[in-house]
């Protein structure tokens, strides 16, 4: 069990969550400007880090907000929790 | 009976209260106070059950949960549990016991006959063997079924209840011995909230063993006292029966309650259970050690006993589990045991010590006894068929020392921390050689305390758990500054080991040495793994089952990284132990269910008409959590003409359908417009109010994701509709689109799903139905003409009236508030009579639309189709970008063999392709057939009064009344069919539109 810390609402027990995969990866501004390659990248490839690790999470049975939270993904440490722009 | 093998005086079992139950229909006598295992070992009772693969005979081997031979069958019929252990389990009255794994009786078992013709199956045996033939192995499966059964399940839903309890509290206590109270102690004092749990009856653990004393109270006194003292603090929840059986991340810890009653016929004396889930601040691990088993030829003879048991048993029991007895040892806890016996009256016939050279103070008083010691001896062989009558002794090069009878051998091995729970979070642990074991190191909020850590005499428990318990409650920010008060006992020296692993070579192969018993792992199997190449600690584990049996193997991991290390000729902190995992004894699947079982398993969704359909006699199909009417038969109709007869309805009359279980989202906000841009493929800024327009939305993969009408109800404000099932994936993706990527947009997206029920109009007259139920709203054609939205009143009910068609007729979709839907449903049911209406449901609802050739999101499509391969293509903007466009451009996207919708057509009008069914060109010899496709929706449309069906197929727009045949799912044939556009009806749209 992970307990998340909503920026919002406060630590959390990880069923409350949805997991959103890995952070900063920014939708590109001009997706028929990229080459097939550029795009795939954008689509498919994660980096699947070991270690410390930026992901989204959404607080889907609470306030229902995205956040970026950075894991440890060998120990599963929660090493800090930020939001999207705005501040909680 | 008699209980011959209980003493006259002591223990802790309640003489005043004898109780009888039953093992195998005979009735065993015992006290309150006993659990199963003492009270069969003081009937005598010494075989309680056979091993897992050879069908040994197998006796009770320790006092408490990590037992490999004690699992028994407890009550009967509804109310029994399997896999639960003897030693931990309390005589109840009237409690009916059976052993597991012996057919037909535990005394004559037919499979112990399999140990005569292959004397002992090798490890790796299912894998070589049994896989080869592969036609025979329902044969072996079935005889290894038959002959490994561990228990059976309750024949009937069990009656008792079982329930899930969140609890907070600031220091967890995992364990009530002399560590664990202390520690409880210590916390509660500092003004903590404590929870201490334990899986006994009664809190105490070794202290109800021991003739040691604390605070100058005998050590049982002393631990009732401490009991009593924290059960009546305020804050402190003492749990008995309770086993800790998981740790996971963030310090979560699961435990299993058992609820225990004395009500004769309870199940195995358990009604029920309760799983706790506890977020503690902080963990005090104080579960105390497992003594180590020793090696020797057939030591798994029922009178083979822990040493540390035998204690348990005579002294907390007052039970003498043998009349003459053995002592085999590397440490000095076997000569308490031999004290504990001869107090108690049981000659101690021999003790062989691995120890060149046993000194210190109880060897002293053990000699004086006269006790015989034989120093730098073992234990090479038991004799002995189902209990042990002799043991043959030899130096430690094998030389052969002499045979002792005795039908008891006690053996210790030295002792392996109980590190269970602290290696299932990852915590680390290293090896300590003066204990021969991995010894836990606290971290993460997690104290280990006592035996657990090392510390095995009382007077070091107590202080380091008093210790555990005050660090541990400041640690979660309780502190009163009192000072700390260790309870006092005598110091003792710890016992030195002389770790000792693999016998002296040379005997017999047919003589087994088991390390694990309850999987029947024995000492050549380890030896065949390391031969074969699998060394890793994990890899002897699958190879051999080594600690895989429902006792996680307590007794036998421990033992194993010491053999293999002397094996490999490595150092045992190198080999390590196999991973711990959760449970760390068995756990009732009641419980773990708790109350999610039955109608409380998933919610139901229904309508605000769902009793009217009821009543309508409707039959119902379940859409993920919604219950939808499927249709409604009159008296004497089968589904089939039913639904025949619902569809005419509205193709020439009208039919009325609850479809309120359409997703909704309101969209609303300055920049909406701009937000349906990018999130659906077509473009929505220059819709006006008032009209509505069908959307198409992808993934950012290009594959279409879900689709529906969407209306602008007015400058900001827009209503979504979505498919039932993706209702909510929708909203989530929305949300996060907009949280994520685009928090520059001012949109705000609200689910009313439920706030507004649907009720669909359908057919040439549905027009003079909704006028007949009474209207402010114009229906004129030109007034309110199709893809367009009124709001006004329906029935004296405000609604939203929109004007779209998933059948193909004239339509109208009516939106009332959920609290009104009942009451607006009833008055077009009674306006439409005299029009004929009929109620439809959503079987007719998939007829229609298919007929039309509509594609349902989930059944043509399957997240690999593009509109394109649907015929949508008409659908997707050049001038905006959009969620998936660039993907639609990749090379894939474009391949000219992707599968495309068609509607086939069957020679035989009759016939109904088999949804799913395979497409293939020609169903000739050559294997496997080129697959074309395959079949996405198949009916009977009465309408056309022919079958039709509609497919995925590669190339089929190009190819369209081309000859293709679908394979039938279950017998083998082919129907032959033509393709053809995916419309069949009205293919120019006209009645939908009058
Ligand atoms: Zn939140």
């Amino acid at each position: 069990m992970l307990l998340i810390p909503c920026p919002w609402c406060g630590p959390r027990e990880d069923d409350e969550f949805t997991f959103g995969g890995e952070a900063d990866f920014p939708r590109p501004a001009e997706p028929e400007a990229l080459t097939d390659e550029q795009w795939a990248d954008y689509l498919f490839m994660r980096d699947n880090r070991r270690g410390r690790h930026r992901e989204q999470w959404c607080h889907t049975a609470g306030c229902r907000r995205w956040f970026i939270v950075e894991r440890d993904t060998v120990t599963n440490e929660i090493l800090g929790a930020g939001t999207y722009g705005g501040s909680p | 009976m008699s209980q011959p093998f209980r003493l006259d005086h002591g223990g802790r079992v309640d003489r005043d209260t004898p109780l009888q139950f039953t093992f195998d229909g005979r009735p065993i006598d015992a006290f309150r106070g006993d659990t199963v295992a003492s009270a069969l070992l003081a009937n005598g009772v010494t075989l309680v059950g056979r091993s897992f693969k050879y069908h040994r005979p197998r006796g009770i081997v320790s006092a408490g949960a990590e037992d490999p031979n004690a699992f028994v069958q407890l009550g009967h019929g509804a109310r029994t549990l399997p896999n639960r252990l003897a030693t931990v389990t309390a005589a109840t009255p009237g409690l009916k016991v059976r052993h597991v794994n012996a057919w037909p009786t535990l005394e004559y078992d037919v499979m112990s006959a399999f140990g005569l013709v292959a004397p002992f199956i090798p490890a790796g045996f299912y894998y070589k063997t049994l896989m080869w033939p592969r036609r025979l192995w329902p044969l072996y499966e079935h005889f290894l079924r038959h002959a490994a059964g561990l228990g059976h399940a309750p024949d009937a839903p069990d009656p008792d209840r079982y329930d899930h309890v969140h609890a907070h509290c600031d220091v967890l206590v995992v364990g009530a011995g002399p560590a664990g109270l202390a520690a409880a102690r210590a916390a509660a004092r500092a003004g903590a909230r404590v929870i201490l749990a334990d899986e006994q009856a009664e809190a105490g653990g070794s202290l109800l063993s021991t003739h040691e004393r604390v605070d100058g109270l005998p050590a049982p006194r002393w631990a009732d006292a401490t009991t009593t003292e924290l059960a009546a603090t305020r804050g402190v929840t003492v749990l008995p029966n309770t086993t800790a059986f998981g740790l996971y991340e963030s310090n979560l810890v699961l435990l299993a309650e058992r609820l225990i009653t004395d009500q004769p016929d309870s199940a195995g004396s358990e009604n029920g259970a309760r799983v706790w889930r506890v977020l503690p601040k902080q963990i005090v691990l104080a579960t105390g050690a497992h003594e180590r088993p020793l090696l020797f030829a057939n030591n798994d003879r029922p009178g083979v006993m822990l040493a540390g048991a035998i204690s348990t048993y005579v002294n907390r029991y007052a039970v003498a589990p043998g009349s003459r007895a053995v002592l085999f040892t590397n440490n000095d806890a076997a000569y308490r045991t031999a004290l504990d016996l001869t107090d108690a009256g049981v000659p101690v016939a021999a003790i062989a010590d691995v120890r060149s050279d046993p000194a210190g103070d109880l060897s002293s008083e053990v000699r004086a006894q006269g006790i015989a010691v034989h120093a730098g001896a073992v234990v090479r062989h038991a004799q002995g068929g189902r209990r042990v009558a002799a043991v043959e002794l030899c130096s430690l090069d094998g030389a052969p020392l002499g045979a002792v009878e005795c039908d008891l051998l006690g053996v210790s091995g030295g002792f392996a921390p109980a590190l269970h729970l602290h290696a299932q979070a990852r915590g680390p642990s290293e090896w300590d050689p003066t204990l021969a074991a991995f010894v836990p190191r606290g971290a993460n909020g997690i104290h280990p305390a006592g035996a657990v850590a090392g510390q095995l005499g009382l007077a070091d428990a107590l202080r380091q758990g008093t210790q555990a318990g005050s660090t541990a409650a400041a640690a979660a920010g309780c502190s009163n500054g009192s000072d700390l008060e260790v309870p006092r006992a005598n110091e003792s020296t710890q016992a030195f080991i002389q770790p000792y692993w693999l016998p002296p070579g040379g005997l017999a192969r047919a003589k087994p040495q088991f390390v694990d018993l309850h999987e029947d792992v024995t000492l050549d199997d380890l030896r065949l793994s390391l031969r074969e190449g699998f060394e890793s600690i994990e890899h002897v584990k699958r190879y051999t089952t080594l600690g895989m049996g429902p006792d996680q193997g307590k007794l036998a991991n421990p033992l194993a990284t010491g053999v293999i290390a002397e094996l490999l000729g490595r150092d045992p902190a190198s080999v390590g132990t196999p991973r711990h995992r959760p449970a760390y004894s068995p756990v009732s699947l009641g419980a773990i269910a708790g109350r999610h079982i039955g109608p409380l398993a998933d919610p139901v969704r229904v309508t605000p008409m769902q009793d009217w359909h009821e009543a309508a006699g409707a039959r119902f199909e379940n859409v993920g959590q919604w219950r939808r009417a499927w249709y409604y038969p009159q008296p004497g109709e089968s589904m089939h003409e039913a639904v025949a007869r619902e569809c005419l309805a509205v193709r020439h009359r009208v039919g009325i359908l609850d479809y309120s279980t359409l997703g909704k989202i309101e969209i609303t906000g300055p920049d909406a417009g701009e937000f349906l841009d990018r999130v659906y493929t077509n473009a929505w800024k220059r819709l006006r109010p008032g009209r509505c327009r069908y959307g198409l939305m992808l993934g950012e993969d290009g594959m279409i994701f879900d689709d529906g009408v969407t209306a602008r109800l007015d400058d900001q404000r827009y209503l979504m509709f979505t498919s039932t099932s993706n209702a909510a994936p929708v909203l989530a993706s929305l949300e996060q689109w907009l949280q994520t990527e685009w928090p520059d947009l001012r949109v705000y997206l609200t689910s009313v799903s439920e706030h507004w029920s649907n009720i669909a109009l359908a057919g040439p007259r549905s027009r003079d139905v909704l006028a007949a139920a009474g209207t402010d709203i114009p229906l004129d054609r030109r007034d309110f003409p199709f893809m367009t939205f009124r709001q006004g009143h329906v029935a004296g009910v405000q609604a939203r009236v929109f004007r779209i068609s998933f059948s193909g007729e004239l339509s109208y979709e009516i939106n009332v508030p959920a609290d009104c839907a009942r009451h607006v449903w009833e008055a077009l049911v009674d306006a439409g009579r005299p029009f004929g209406i009929t109620p439809y449901g959503t079987e007719t609802m998939h007829v229609l639309r298919a007929e039309k050739g509509f594609i349902i999101v989930g059944q043509e499509t399957d997240g690999s189709v593009t509109p394109d391969d649907v015929g949508l293509g008409r659908l997707l903007s050049r001038r905006k970008d959009f969620l998936g466009k660039r993907s639609l451009s990749r090379p894939d996207s474009v391949r000219p063999d992707r599968k495309q919708l068609v509607g086939l057509l069957t020679d035989d009008p009759n016939q109904i392709l088999p949804e799913g069914g395979h497409v293939v060109d020609s169903p000739g010899p050559r294997r496997p057939l080129p697959m074309r496709g395959h079949v996405t929706s198949s009916y009977f449309s009465p309408v056309l009064g022919r079958s039709i069906a509609l497919a995925m197929v590669t190339g089929g727009r190009a190819a369209l009344g081309e000859r293709l045949y679908v394979a039938t799912l279950h017998d083998n044939r082919w129907l032959p069919a033509r393709s053809c556009h995916p419309v069949f009806y009205d293919p120019e749209g006209a009645r939908q539109h009058v």
